[in-house]
């Protein structure tokens, strides 16, 4: 179980009460769950430019990311011979797949999430350049900014942030007009817009 | 092996081609006609649940399944090839509908010249002009033949745009380097965003002459010759590796399979994944008899046909010819045999722009923009420049999605690192100003671009992957690095402080999206010893076998290859309706 600090807001509003949910964790240990969010927390941090990875659910994301299809490497070419020193315009032709990569990855960072924000930052400086940290980084990203469905993006923070309003139905009224001036209509979840629920790829290995 | 009872014709592929092939041949004969798409079917509502950037931009829901069949690259005859792991620089589609369904629908024609590529270049320039290495050739048809089948293919598909030369008369605010159109667009140009209307002023300030991008994403509801009637585009920005919401954006799916679906004759067997086209010897080359596929299942299946149509995407139909060693494989040290000769993949390049003012930039549609074409093939005198051929320059508002678009910064904004507090509030900052100006040009085809089978890597089913030599030369270095200077100097008349100038090309990079269009392969050519097939898509050696698709294009133009690949499909089904089913010989 992870305790995500649910402050239902919308991103500049001055709303004080939070609470506390448990999420079940579907592939990290709580242990690596801590050190994820911290690390999350320093690529993508919370601060005065608003939210960041925390007050988005990213570990949360991530956590069903690597239970699901791509934690296995579902629909990666998965055959040999590997030729792990490939040139980067190959993409990355390494063996261990990301759930794999994370697992290895994290043994690295114990006790990450008790450290102080500075040396956090020391840490994570050391590992910049390994396979395991561009995942980590892009799957923050990826977290903040997804469709909430996906368990990230948590109130839609990310997209306040960038004034992306979600799937809109139409911008047809709007697609030529506001030049130069910040069109920002109300946002929407791909599950408000539909009244349903949406199954995504990374619960096709629920059972 | 299960054998099942023959069919009159079968097509490869559900896409672009072969269900134009199929609406064709099933509306107008009374053959039984068998489709096998590899991928699934498509559900209802399937693309209003799709609007989901994460599953569909990030994870490639509606591509190739690489886990099962792949290519491997290297970008020279010495080097060691890898396997494209994950898909990258193109994005061939799986499903009914294929690519056709993900794409961005920009719907140029090909400039007449492209098509004369060799004997155009020679007249205007002379032997001097040639790059090192090329392997330019003709045709063997021309813009003027073709032309009837691109009017139809449009009025068909829904084509957006301004005309720019109907009939040799130019018309201002078309393109007015196009080739002669026998009529106006059957639909008005997109609207125009923000971003793209600056770059419309800024080119015309230059004195270039942009005009709106031929699109297949309806300006308005409109009503094809079939009765297919489709809504006006919503601009909702999710577009792109997404199927289209509410079918204004032309699929497959929307434009053809409802006419399909009607039809009694034809029947679309999805899951099937061709493994081999089967033939018999006979005089002066080979008798297609069926194809063999793996169904769903995994169970091994032969289906006998009459007629077999060639029409997967441009890759895979090459790797279906080697696999089913029909036709000569090509050798890059010889110059001898077709199969696999001029792989090309159109050149490309961009500048990235940061304005003071938001963009509203999630607003839009794949390919609404504007270009202009003054540097396009024969637009552009290269007599005195370092490069032959060229290409168009555009403006594009796709509808920006987060995850791929945030964290684009200026390279005078330093954050020593691309991630952290300072990273984060720069790329907020400017997350809704920044954009791009693109270059999409012609690669040259060259001797040493080609396709063969990969010695080492496997797919699925065991049969050796494809492989692509394939690499960037002088010419494409020289050309982009032209248009670079260019784009930068309409950012600046845009009253653009901050620009990212294109970097340069590197090696051929399978990672960076390029475009899906790659080119060659089974090229047609007017005669059998430099081509596979014909002018008509027939097979050179196998006359009761057509390729279709932009495999069978001998060179790319800086267009787009869809509009090309389905007029050049309708010419073929004429001919295949009037004179090959009267008489199933090599039509000449």
């Amino acid at each position: 179980m992870y305790s995500l600090d649910r402050r239902v807001s919308r991103v500049f509003a001055q709303e004080k009460s939070t609470q506390t949910v448990k999420i079940p964790l579907r592939f990290f240990t709580e242990e690596e769950a801590l050190i994820v969010a911290a690390a999350a927390s320093r690529i993508f941090p919370s601060d005065d430019s608003g939210p960041g990875a925390k007050e988005a659910g990213v570990v949360i994301f991530i956590d069903r990311q690597l239970a699901g299809p791509y934690g296995r490497d579902r629909y990666r070419y998965t055959q040999g011979p590997w030729v792990e020193d490939a040139p980067p315009e190959f993409g990355y032709q390494g063996k261990a797949t990301p759930k794999e990569t994370y697992r290895e990855g994290l043994k690295g960072l114990k006790g990450f999430d008790k450290l102080s924000p500075e040396d956090q930052d020391k840490q994570l400086t050391q590992i910049e350049h390994t396979h395991f940290f561009a995942l980590l980084r892009q799957n923050t990203v990826e977290g903040m900014f997804c469709d909430p469905l996906h368990g990230g993006n948590v109130d839609m923070v990310g997209w306040q942030l960038v004034g992306f309003p979600g799937p809109r139905m139409s911008n047809f009224n709007e697609i030529d007009k506001h030049y130069g001036e910040a069109f920002r209509p109300k946002l929407v979840s791909l599950e408000q817009v539909l009244g349903h629920k949406v199954h995504p790829s990374e619960d096709e290995d629920l059972k | 092996m299960k054998n099942l009872p023959p069919t009159d014709v079968v097509i490869i592929g559900g896409g672009w081609t072969g269900l134009l092939m199929a609406r064709e041949l099933g509306a107008r004969t009374s053959l039984n006609i068998v489709v096998l798409e590899r991928g699934g079917p498509r559900k209802p509502g399937e693309y209003l649940a799709g609007m989901d950037e994460l599953d569909y931009v990030s994870r490639l829901r509606m591509m190739q399944d690489t886990s099962r069949d792949t290519v491997t690259l290297r970008h020279d005859r010495n080097g060691r090839a890898l396997p494209v792991r994950q898909l990258g620089s193109f994005l061939p589609g799986n499903g009914v509908g294929g690519t056709g369904e993900h794409w961005g629908a920009i719907f140029p024609r090909l400039q007449p010249d492209c098509f004369q590529l060799h004997s155009k270049t020679l007249e205007r320039y002379g032997e001097k002009k040639f790059p090192e290495g090329h392997s330019m050739q003709d045709w063997g048809i021309t813009y003027e033949e073709l032309e009837p089948f691109y009017t139809r293919t449009e009025r068909q598909v829904g084509v957006t745009g301004k005309a720019g030369n109907i009939s040799g008369k130019k018309i201002d605010g078309g393109n007015i380097f196009e080739g002669p159109r026998t009529g106006e667009y059957p639909l008005p140009p997109n609207a125009v965003p923000y971003i793209s209307s600056l770059f419309r002023d800024a080119a015309k300030s230059l004195g270039y002459h942009p005009f709106p991008n031929p699109t297949a994403l309806n300006s308005e509801h409109y009503t094809n010759p079939d009765g297919i009637s489709r809504p006006g585009c919503a601009y909702c920005g999710f577009c792109e590796r997404m199927g289209c919401m509410i079918g204004a954006k032309a699929q497959p799916t929307n434009v053809l399979l409802p006419v399909i679906r009607k039809l009694k004759n034809v029947s679309i067997r999805t899951g099937a994944a061709a493994r081999r086209i089967v033939y018999d010897k006979a005089t002066g080359g080979v008798k297609a008899r069926g194809v063999t596929y793996i169904s769903e299942s995994g169970e091994e299946v032969f289906q006998p046909a009459d007629l077999v149509i060639l029409s997967s995407w441009t890759l895979s139909n090459t790797h279906l010819l080697m696999l089913s060693s029909i036709g000569s494989p090509y050798d890059p040290a010889t110059g001898k045999g077709t199969l696999g000769k001029n792989l090309t993949h159109q050149a490309g390049a961009n500048v990235q722009i940061f304005m003071d003012k938001p963009l509203n930039k999630f607003m839009g549609a794949g390919g609404v923009g504007i270009r202009f074409a003054d540097f396009d093939g024969d637009a552009l005198d290269q007599s005195n420049l370092p490069f032959l051929r060229g290409g168009v320059i555009q403006c594009l508002s796709i509808g920006a999605q987060p995850i791929a678009a945030f964290g684009s910064l200026p390279s005078s904004v330093e954050t020593a690192k691309r991630w952290g507090a300072d990273w984060k509030k720069s790329s907020i900052d400017y997350y809704d100003r920044t954009g791009g100006i693109a270059f999409s040009g012609e690669q040259i085809p060259y001797k040493e671009n080609y396709i063969d089978l990969d010695p080492t890597y496997k797919d699925f089913a065991g049969d050796p992957l494809l492989r692509l030599t394939i690499n960037w030369r002088e010419n494409e270095r020289k050309m982009t690095e032209f248009m670079n200077a260019k784009m930068v100097e309409i950012a600046r008349a845009m009253g653009v402080k901050e620009i990212n100038p294109f970097a340069g090309y590197g090696n051929y990079d399978t990672v960076r999206y390029q475009s899906t269009h790659l080119q060659g392969g089974t090229i047609m050519a007017p005669s059998p010893d430099i081509g596979v097939v014909s002018p008509y898509l027939q097979h050179w050696q196998a006359p009761n076998l057509f390729v279709l698709g932009a495999s069978t294009f001998p060179n790319t133009g800086s267009a787009n290859p869809t509009s090309t690949a389905l007029a050049l499909t309708y010419r073929t089904a004429d001919a295949i309706v009037e004179r090959y089913l009267k008489s199933p010989a090599p039509l000449g």
